[in-house]
């Protein structure tokens, strides 16, 4: 017991490795929102009059939302008067190589290992780096281009492309979707946006990373993915932010359209700054992610590790319209210390022959909670779906909590829906059959935990997998109580 | 959240109906149950009926089955035939002791209960309550009074009579009570019951409940019962509800377990309109035991919505909840079920299960299963499906000489059959698993004369 405690402590006393703040001069506006915010965040960003209705519908539409209160989550009131909505880094690139970088600007991807350079280039992913919600840099344009495919930053989209962001923005999220997404809607200031054209196959991973940088500042991205018949894409998020004593907001969206045959594969690994031990600070991490599977025999699949943020509300869903079209969610989500997590999926059926898997590992430890929430929908025509939902939760020490809240509605006869959830701890026998092998406590548990979510991390593409395990091991390994 | 303009006014016509009978109420009441109505009717008004916003209630919209013209019954009324001679029992290896209730009032021809061991008291929850209160304070309300439904707390404002058991501690009770609640009007009818049972420590008790209507008439019924099971004690409720399918009911249940302490409660729903069963389970020491089951089978526009809450608030308790359903026709089921297991609660062991069949393409099935767990040393799991009639297994019999509708039959039967073999009163089982056939055939009547007593 007194090695467990030990242990415990170290787990629970580990520092958030990337919690540095970059000295970079940042463009901000003054805090609060309001129309004329919202304006002057369109009119800097030299948008056409189509995303000004935009925001401001969107806008209008928040101001009448109550904040959602139906997740099982503490969130302590929010003063959305009190976020900056608008932080740039003050020299906006428009480099033609890296050479020209901020040299501040390159340390901080160094600092967290962001592929941005040349070195990097066998890695094969071609990055859009977004930091306080501002895409500064993307590499492998070139290279994409040649093919047909646009990955550049949002703002870029909706100069160069416009017709394609408007035929597609908000068309998985509405503006009224929900508070955060309307709020988002509002007043995003950058994100990605990508594109694959008609039978393409995406040659390279894309990838967004996502910064915090500035105090008191909210991120709001937006990320958009269309992809046109038979094309295929994988596409990794990764996230990180600076520790500071406060809360900071981030309510992003993320987009997806698959058309016929297409298929988009979604990987995030979430760590945003998840506060102190004593559950000071930390990132809200309200995000919604939405994908259409719009076209017959499309698939999207998201791949989620959730590892950071003070609290998470997150739920990756799939709206799968055409027939035979296919929706995946695989989660693992950790919480310690005083994390909350409420996250989950929801796949709403209403294709011929849809099909849907859900594979949910929830892990919590210290003095946290963490749910699952899901929903299975079958509409009546969506005849012959099938949906199997698998829902564990493994609980570290007898202070946190582990809890699960799937809904199910079906709706046709020729339809089948599982569903099944366990939560455990890990077991004595488990660690002491480790032990009896000479293998330490500390390294047993971290095994035990990595094969537990083994099922979700090999769904991850192989450069985030390495990440994430890494990830896992920082924040749990022999946190048993 | 803004409550809509309708739901204020339906509301506010069930707390004017307080208001303007409070004195009738409170007449021929004993104290104790008058004292609490001040403080339900506050609760009811906070919330008022819910609509499907509220969560609890996203499946079942009550609005509908509230807002309709009903006569409140909030007296008894003389029944102008003999309810005894109504009734032929029809299962005569079902040796029970049988007690009738009429639009929720305690039937007051019913014929004296023989050879009960000594102490223990069946009658009218009013009359009780006068004649020995020292029976009834510890136990009334205790539960229900903390729950946040406002349904329960409308029938808190509202109840004056229902079915009273008591069973003192140390004594078997061998034959079942079995309990009759008829709705019998000529027109649309409301009616509020309140039902106590208490087992005392190291005893033994069993009640069977049936709910029949004796007219098809829009009845809606408010039912809440309490049931205190002691340390030791083992204690059945089983509830069989086959009522006419204009007849709406909301059934409330709590069950609060003593350590060392034994449930088994199922309930079967035959035909009926909309209706609501809700339960809980706290245990009150450790080591006890619940089962809960139930299913349904429905038809036309039925709606049967079963919502369970178990809550582990101390270590080493066991509970198991198996919950299945058929749908067929147009009809809606729902079910949710919550487990809760409070911090510290440790080596808690909660299973459940909730498995539905749809028949159709107009039924419709939507379940909530939920995990609550404060605690880490707990075995705790759930499972639902949403499916059909495994077609191997129909292949599997097909193969060997069975006609499809034989074969389907047989394994809706074994479907449902889960459920029922964990009857522990071995008439009843077989009564049931026979009205489940029947039931399935189509062959079973609506309930205007019994098929069940």
């Amino acid at each position: 017991m007194e090695e467990q405690d030990k242990i415990l402590h170290e787990v629970t006393s580990q520092e958030y490795k990337f919690g540095f703040v970059s000295d970079y001069e940042m463009d901000t506006i003054p805090k609060g929102l309001s129309e004329d915010v919202i304006r002057m965040i369109s009119a800097k960003k030299n948008e056409p009059e189509f995303m000004l209705e935009f925001r401001l519908e969107a806008y209008r539409k928040w101001l009448k939302m109550p904040m959602p209160d139906w997740a099982y989550l503490k969130i302590p009131p929010i003063d959305f008067q009190d976020i900056i909505y608008y932080a740039a880094p003050k020299k906006k690139p428009q480099y033609e190589s890296l050479d020209e970088v901020d040299p501040e600007l390159i340390e901080t991807f160094n600092k967290l290992g962001i592929p941005l350079e040349e070195q990097k280039v066998l890695a094969g992913v071609a990055v859009d780096a977004v930091i306080d919600s501002v895409s500064v840099k993307t590499t492998f344009k070139e290279t994409l281009a040649e093919k047909g495919i646009i990955f550049c930053a949002f703002s870029e989209a909706v100069q160069e492309h416009p017709d394609l962001v408007k035929k597609y923005l908000g068309s998985a999220v509405p503006t009224s979707d929900n508070f955060f997404a309307a709020l988002n809607s509002a007043v995003f200031s950058d994100g990605s946006f990508c594109y694959i054209p008609k039978g393409v196959r995406c040659p390279m991973e894309l990838s967004t990373y996502f910064r915090i940088n500035a105090a008191g500042t909210g991120q709001f991205e937006r990320t958009l993915i269309v992809a046109e018949d038979d094309s295929y894409v994988s596409y990794l998020e990764g996230c990180t932010a600076p520790m500071r004593d406060e809360n900071q907001l981030h309510a992003a969206i993320v987009e997806i359209i698959a058309l016929d045959r297409a298929e988009v594969k979604y990987s995030t690994v979430q760590n945003w700054y998840p506060g102190n031990k004593e559950g000071k600070g930390g990132v809200y991490n309200f995000v919604t992610k939405r994908g259409i599977c719009r076209g017959e025999s499309s698939k999207i699949s998201w791949t989620q590790v959730e590892t950071g943020s003070a609290i998470t509300w997150k739920y990756p869903s799939c709206i799968l319209m055409g027939d035979n079209s296919v929706g995946e969610f695989n989660s693992v989500a950790v919480t310690n210390n005083y994390q909350q997590a409420d996250t989950g999926t929801k796949m709403i059926h209403i294709g011929k022959n849809t099909k849907s898997t859900i594979i949910s590992k929830g892990i919590s430890a210290g003095k946290s909670d963490n749910s699952y929430r899901g929903l299975v929908k079958v509409l009546p025509g969506a005849v012959n779906s099938r949906n199997f939902s698998q829902c564990d939760s493994l609980l570290l020490g007898s202070t946190c909590g582990a809890h699960t809240f799937p809904y199910i509605e079906v709706g046709n006869k020729s339809s089948v829906v599982e569903h099944e959830a366990t939560t455990s701890k890990i077991g004595e026998d488990q660690i002491f059959y480790c032990n009896q092998r000479g293998i330490s406590t500390e390294d047993a548990i971290g095994m035990i935990v990595n094969g537990y979510a083994k099922e979700v991390l090999n769904k991850l593409p192989m450069e985030f997998a390495v990440e994430a395990q890494k990830l896992l091991q920082i924040s749990l390994e022999g946190s048993v109580g | 959240m803004t409550m809509t303009a309708n739901k204020i006014a339906l509301s506010e016509r069930y707390t004017a109906l307080f208001h303007a009978n409070r004195a009738r109420l409170d007449e021929g009441s004993s104290n104790l149950i008058n004292r609490m109505r001040d403080i339900a009717i506050k609760r009811f008004e906070k919330v008022g009926i819910p609509g499907f916003k509220n969560e609890d209630y996203k499946y079942t919209n009550l609005e509908r089955v509230f807002d309709q013209d009903y006569r409140h019954i909030l007296e008894y009324e003389k029944v102008d035939i003999d309810l005894n001679e109504a009734f032929r029992c029809d299962v005569p290896q079902l040796d029970t002791h049988v007690v009738l209730l009429v639009n929720g009032w305690y039937y007051a021809k019913n014929q004296p209960l023989q050879n009960l061991p000594k102490g223990v008291v069946v009658g009218s929850l009013q009359e009780v309550a006068n004649e020995q209160p020292e029976l009834v304070q510890d136990y009334l309300n205790r539960q229900a009074g903390l729950s946040e439904d406002p349904i329960v707390a409308l029938n808190t404002a509202l109840a004056k009579d229902g079915f009273f058991l008591y069973v003192p501690d140390h004594v078997v009770l061998e034959k079942p009570i079995q309990v009759i609640n008829l709705m019998r009007a000529e027109d649309a009818v409301f009616a509020t019951q309140r039902n106590l049972i208490v087992v005392g420590k190291n005893s033994q008790a069993k009640v069977i409940f049936c709910d029949h209507t004796l007219s098809a008439r829009d009845f809606l019924t408010n039912n809440v019962t309490e049931v205190f099971v002691g340390e030791d004690a083992v204690a059945d409720v089983y509830t069989v509800q086959n009522q006419d399918n204009q007849a709406n009911s909301i059934n409330s249940s709590f069950f609060k377990q003593g350590a060392n302490s034994n449930l088994l409660t199922s309930v079967a729903t035959l035909h009926g309109g909309l209706i609501r069963n809700n339960l809980k389970v706290e245990f009150a020491g450790e080591h006890a035991e619940a089962n809960v089951y139930g299913m349904s089978f429905t038809d036309k526009k039925q709606h049967v919505d079963n919502f369970t809450n178990i809550e582990h608030a101390y270590p080493n308790c066991l509970s198991n909840q198996v919950y299945k359903n058929v749908l067929d026709e147009d009809s809606v089921g729902a079910f949710t079920g919550r487990i809760h297991v409070v911090r510290d609660a440790q080596k808690t062991n909660a299973f459940q299960r909730n498995n539905n069949v749809l028949l159709t393409d107009s039924a419709k099935m939507n379940t909530k299963p939920q995990l609550i767990i404060d605690a880490d040393d707990v075995k705790c799991s759930h499972g639902a499906t949403v499916g059909q009639i495994d077609e191997e297994a129909l292949f599997y019999l097909r193969a060997r000489g069975i006609g499809e509708s034989d074969a389907r039959m047989m394994l809706m039967n074994a479907f449902a059959h889960e459920v029922v073999q964990n009857i522990r009163v071995e008439p009843l089982r077989d009564r049931i698993d026979e009205l489940v056939e029947k039931r399935l055939r189509g062959e079973l009547a609506r309930c205007h004369s019994c098929d069940m007593s």
